[in-house]
């Protein structure tokens, strides 16, 4: 057994505001393998961004992490000194933000900025540094790649600039890469490329990334497991064929349900009634329980902890041995799709 | 007077045309040069942006056209110049058989005519209540007697989208943005429109909402008999709601077919690989091609086929002609030399 590039047990994220202490992340735990994709996906809340940012340590202040830890192979970096974190971070851990123009300094040539994170995170000389970074753009698929390193961030398109972020993270080689959105202001036709440059370049070079997004389908394309974060906790994790495919969780059956698909036709789409609970007011218990077709008196009074469940582990007190493993798919499957609005759910 | 108008909103000649919505070689042309001393100084001649450029379509009642392109394909300037808010360059826009920028008298034309925008956070005014905001259309058509009837209009309204009529005492932002879209829709339909334009209006909500105001749109869209020109990035969503789908690329509709048949047999190589980009959600690891390329400048088109730089298919004659629409048997156009050609 080896030792997980990533490994963040119990991690909770609180936010102390002056109506009462915010819990953002609440007890979330995973690992991710050298050379594997977690994908972590969830809808606007779900705190899948927040987990992120906690794990490279950018929570904003008052955020901070109120327990857990997060380990880096092994060793703890939760509670390192900001100027050893600064150090963890672009070295070990290398990050792809949704807007690949704020990632960039306007002011500097993209080739500057890459050999400057070469040459804080390495002892290569300047002319080293620079056909380095002619080499990690070719990677990210720059072509005339020499020519292109003089050029200023606004002189490449959305799609040449993401190359040019993603190329910046892998800099210094790092054995993580947290990309938080990376193709959702991509056009659909230069998301697939993307996505297809970061499987690649993780599959040679046996970084871990842990992908952040909304969108199912560029996690069914990219990851190999897949954990659905609702209201701040895990509702399932696993492999992302089993997930993706038949899911446990009766949120996750609906967030599937609710995706149009090619293949589907003009079919009715399933919709999960209400909306997303703000963090003011998690309910008690399961947080899915006021939108669950399925919710028992348990739901409402006990928070469930993740059991395995049909490949994968989820936080369901009616999935797994309990209730002979299919009583939540298989319910789920005859109620029909239910009319509701999300009018009560989200203002009130 | 008000009176008048109600009669003439209630009683509108059912057309027997099945088009309710006609467009001919709509074009848009923006001016994007320097200003002019920059010009003289800098020797630079004037830019102009072709956004659209010769677009036709027609729109059955009760039928959803939708429009599919990526960013800087013209979808927008398309929905903007067929609900009235810009002037074509080029072309005519027929609502009914009145032609909306040739002497159609715009206010009765208007009244039938609504948009849902893609923010519905920029598109409601954050200083007005909620049902100050529904109710302007009636009052702006006069299509209510007195403050009775708008308040009960709009009561009415809310609970059609799945608000509470309670809702309308409330301002735009103690509601999500799922609710926001609701309130969008109910204001689009106060007006007792036939038509409604609606651009991307479901890529700022999260999924499981977008599928409530998609189902909710289909609803109202059976209910009222509206027709629907859905503009959108997501070939998923259009598979969803329309009947015939149209597909832009730089200015151009390049493929106009029947849902069923553009996703059964894609023709133009853009189409396939539109569809070919789209992540595989089923996860079938159907064969694809990998996409190549970018969307070129606007401003400095490639000649001839504008998508002739990316297509595997392309030939000499892509480079030079401009491929010209061609209708087939089955009702679908297409724009594409190679199509032509027998090559697909």
């Amino acid at each position: 057994m080896s030792v997980p590039v990533l490994s963040v047990r119990n991690l909770r994220v609180e936010f102390p505001t002056r109506r009462g202490t915010l819990v953002a992340v609440d007890d979330v735990s995973f690992d991710i393998a050298a050379g594997e994709v977690l994908g972590v996906v969830g809808e606007s809340g779900a705190g899948k961004s927040m987990t992120g940012t906690a794990v490279i340590g950018l929570l904003e202040p008052p955020g901070r992490i109120a327990g857990g830890q997060v380990l880096l192979k092994g060793e703890r970096i939760d509670n390192l000194p900001p100027e050893k974190m600064r150090r963890v971070r672009g070295k070990r851990i290398g990050m792809v933000f949704q807007d690949p123009l704020t990632s960039l300094n306007p002011l500097y040539r993209v080739g500057e900025q890459l050999i400057e994170t070469i040459r804080t995170h390495t002892d290569a000389s300047a002319s080293e540094a620079r056909a380095k970074a002619i080499g990690l753009l070719e990677a990210a698929g720059i072509q005339g790649a020499s020519r292109r390193i003089d050029s200023y961030p606004h002189e490449f398109s959305g799609g040449m600039r993401q190359r040019v972020v993603i190329a910046l993270a892998l800099a210094a080689e790092p054995e993580l890469i947290i990309a938080d959105e990376p193709t959702t202001a991509l056009d659909v036709s230069i998301q697939a490329q993307i996505i297809e440059l970061l499987k690649r370049l993780c599959r040679e070079r046996g970084a871990a990334i842990m992908l952040i997004t909304h969108d199912m389908g560029v996690i069914a394309e990219t990851a190999d497991r897949v954990a659905v974060m609702y209201a701040g906790r895990i509702a399932e994790i696993g492999p992302v064929r089993d997930v993706v495919q038949r899911p446990q969780h009766p949120y996750t059956r609906g967030l599937m349900g609710s995706i149009p698909k090619l293949e589907a036709g003009g079919a009715r789409l399933a919709q999960i009634r209400g909306s997303m609970p703000r963090l003011t007011a998690i309910p008690k218990g399961c947080a899915f329980n006021p939108r669950c077709e399925l919710a028992v008196e348990r739901c409402r009074q006990e928070r469930p902890e993740p059991v395995h469940a049909g490949g994968s582990d989820v936080a369901c007190w009616l999935a797994g041995a309990a209730t002979a493993g299919k009583a939540p798919v298989e319910a789920m499957n005859s109620t029909p799709p239910v009319v509701t609005s999300d009018a009560k759910g989200g203002a009130a | 007077m008000q009176d008048v108008a109600i009669k003439a909103a209630e009683t509108a000649p059912p057309s027997t045309s099945p088009n309710l919505v006609e467009a001919r070689g709509l074009s848009r042309v923006f001016d994007v040069s320097k200003p002019w001393l920059n010009r003289v100084i800098e020797r630079e001649p004037q830019k102009f942006l072709k956004a659209v450029t010769d677009v036709s379509f027609t729109i059955r009642r009760r039928e959803t056209l939708a429009l599919v392109g990526e960013s800087g394909s013209g979808k927008s300037t398309v929905a903007k110049m067929v609900v009235g808010l810009l002037q074509p360059s080029a072309g005519q826009v027929k609502i009914d058989g009145q032609d909306m920028w040739g002497g159609a008298d715009l206010t009765t034309l208007r009244r039938r005519i609504q948009m849902i925008f893609q923010d519905p956070y920029a598109s409601l005014n954050p200083r007005w209540r909620v049902d100050h905001i529904i109710a302007d259309p009636i009052r702006a058509f006069g299509l209510a007697r007195d403050r009775d009837e708008i308040e009960h209009r709009v009561g009415e309204l809310l609970t059609l989208v799945g608000l509470d009529p309670l809702d309308g005492r409330k301002y735009p932002h103690e509601f999500s943005g799922g609710q926001r879209q609701r309130i969008c829709i109910a204001r689009a339909l106060s007006s007792k429109p036939e038509f409604l334009v609606c651009d991307v209006p479901t890529s700022a909500l999260d999924v499981s909402v977008q599928a409530q105001i998609l189902n909710l749109m289909r609803d109202l869209q059976d209910q009222f008999g509206l027709t629907y020109l859905f503009i959108s990035h997501n070939l998923a969503v259009v598979r969803h709601m329309a009947t015939r789908i149209g597909v832009m690329y730089l200015g151009r509709v390049i493929e106009l077919a029947e849902t069923e048949a553009l996703f059964r047999a894609p023709q133009h190589p853009y189409t396939r690989m539109l569809l070919d980009a789209v992540p595989d959600l089923a996860m079938t690891g159907r064969p694809r091609k990998r996409v190549e390329g970018e969307i070129p400048n606007p401003i400095d088109p490639p000649p001839g086929c504008a998508f002739h730089p990316r297509c595997p298919l392309a030939f000499e004659r892509c480079k030079i002609d401009v491929p010209v629409s061609h209708v087939g048997r089955d009702g679908r156009a297409v724009a594409c030399h190679a199509v032509e050609a027998g090559k697909v």
